[in-house]
C-alpha cells in the first residue's frame, strides 16, 4: 500500500482541490464582510485552477494551463471591479455588511 | 519526495483556507489567504507548471493580496468582526451541510472517474535530463496560447481595460455636481460617462 502512494496521482490533487472549493464556498455562504466574500471566491478560483493543471499533466494537454492563463486574468479583472464597487459602497457607509448591502441603493 | 511536497503544500493550503473563513481580522484573512496562494504555486512548480506557479505568486501573492491590503487599509475597515453571533439562525449549519455535500458530491466524482483519467493520461511531455530536446512548459504554453486561442487573448487585454476604465469612474471621490447621482450609476454607465 505504501508503494502504491509514493507519488501523489492526480485523484489526490483533484480532492485537494474539491475540498478547498468547499471551504471557499462555506466561507462565502458564512462570512458577512464583502472582502472576505471576495478572498473567498479567490479560494474556489484557486481550487479550480489548480484541478485544471492537475488533469492538464494528467492528459497531456497544455490547453489546461492555458485556461489557467485566462482564469487568472479573469480574476485579477474581477477583483478590481468588485473592490472599486467595495470602496465606493464603503465609504459612505463603513459598517455596512453583505446584510445591509441587500438594496444596491448608495 | 513527491509525496512530502504535496502533503506540505496541501497543509499550507487547507491552513490558509480554514484561516481565511475563520478569522475575524481582515488582514489576518488576506495573509492567510497568502498561504494558500503560495502552496498553490508550489503544487504548480510540482505538477511541471512553472510559468503558471510564476504568474501565481507574481499577480496573486503579489498584486491581489496588495490590492486586497490596500482597501483594508484605505477604508479603516480592519476592525474584528464578531464570529461568535450568528445573524441568521440556521445559516451556519446550513452552509457546513452544503459544503461537506458538494465536497462529498465532487470527491465522489472524481473517485469514480479515476479509471478513464488513468486509461487516457500519457503525462505532459516535460523537458528534463531523459528527454533535453522537448519543448520547456512555458514554450508549450507560449504555443498553445499564441496559435490556438490568439483572439481570446487580445479580448483579455480588451477586458483589463474595460476594468480598470469601470473601476476608476467607481472608486473616484464624487465630484460637487453631481454628488448624489454619481454613486447610483450602474456599472454599465461608466465606459459612456468616461468618454463624456
Amino acid at each position: 500500500m505504501t508503494a502504491a502512494i509514493a507519488v501523489p496521482t492526480t485523484t489526490w490533487y483533484l480532492l485537494l482541490a474539491a475540498v478547498l472549493f468547499g471551504i471557499g464556498v462555506v466561507g462565502v455562504l458564512v462570512r458577512r464582510n464583502p472582502l472576505i466574500m471576495f478572498m473567498c471566491i479567490e479560494l474556489m478560483l484557486n481550487a479550480v485552477n489548480l484541478s485544471f493543471v492537475a488533469l492538464a499533466k494528467a492528459l497531456g494537454d497544455i490547453g489546461g494551463q492555458t485556461t489557467v492563463v485566462f482564469v487568472m486574468v479573469v480574476a485579477a479583472a474581477e477583483v478590481v471591479v468588485g473592490l472599486g464597487i467595495i470602496v465606493s459602497i464603503l465609504r459612505k457607509r463603513p459598517t455596512a455588511t453583505a446584510d445591509d448591502l441587500a438594496e444596491l441603493k448608495g | 519526495m513527491e509525496l512530502f511536497v504535496f502533503i506540505c503544500a496541501a497543509i499550507m493550503i487547507l491552513g490558509g483556507a480554514v484561516g481565511v473563513v475563520t478569522r475575524s481580522h481582515p488582514v489576518h484573512c488576506a495573509l492567510s489567504l497568502v498561504a494558500t496562494l503560495f502552496g498553490v504555486a508550489v503544487l504548480f512548480v510540482a505538477m511541471e507548471a512553472h510559468f503558471l506557479a510564476a504568474v501565481q505568486t507574481i499577480v496573486y501573492a503579489g498584486a491581489i493580496v496588495v490590492l486586497f491590503l490596500f482597501v483594508i487599509m484605505l477604508l479603516g475597515i480592519d476592525r474584528s468582526e464578531s464570529i461568535r453571533i450568528d445573524p441568521i439562525k440556521v445559516q451556519r449549519p446550513l452552509a457546513g451541510i452544503v459544503g461537506v455535500g458538494l465536497i462529498g458530491i465532487i470527491g465522489g466524482a472524481i473517485l469514480q472517474s479515476r479509471d478513464a483519467i488513468k486509461a487516457r493520461g500519457e503525462g505532459l511531455a516535460v523537458a528534463n535530463a531523459d528527454n533535453p530536446v522537448h519543448d520547456s512548459n512555458i514554450k508549450q504554453l507560449a504555443n498553445d496560447l499564441f496559435s490556438n486561442h490568439v483572439f481570446a487573448f487580445e479580448l483579455t487585454s480588451v477586458l483589463l481595460v474595460v476594468a480598470v476604465v469601470g473601476t476608476v469612474t467607481l472608486a473616484r471621490r464624487p465630484t460637487k455636481r453631481g454628488a448624489s447621482d454619481q454613486s447610483e450609476e450602474s456599472p454599465d454607465d461608466s465606459g459612456q460617462k468616461v468618454s463624456e
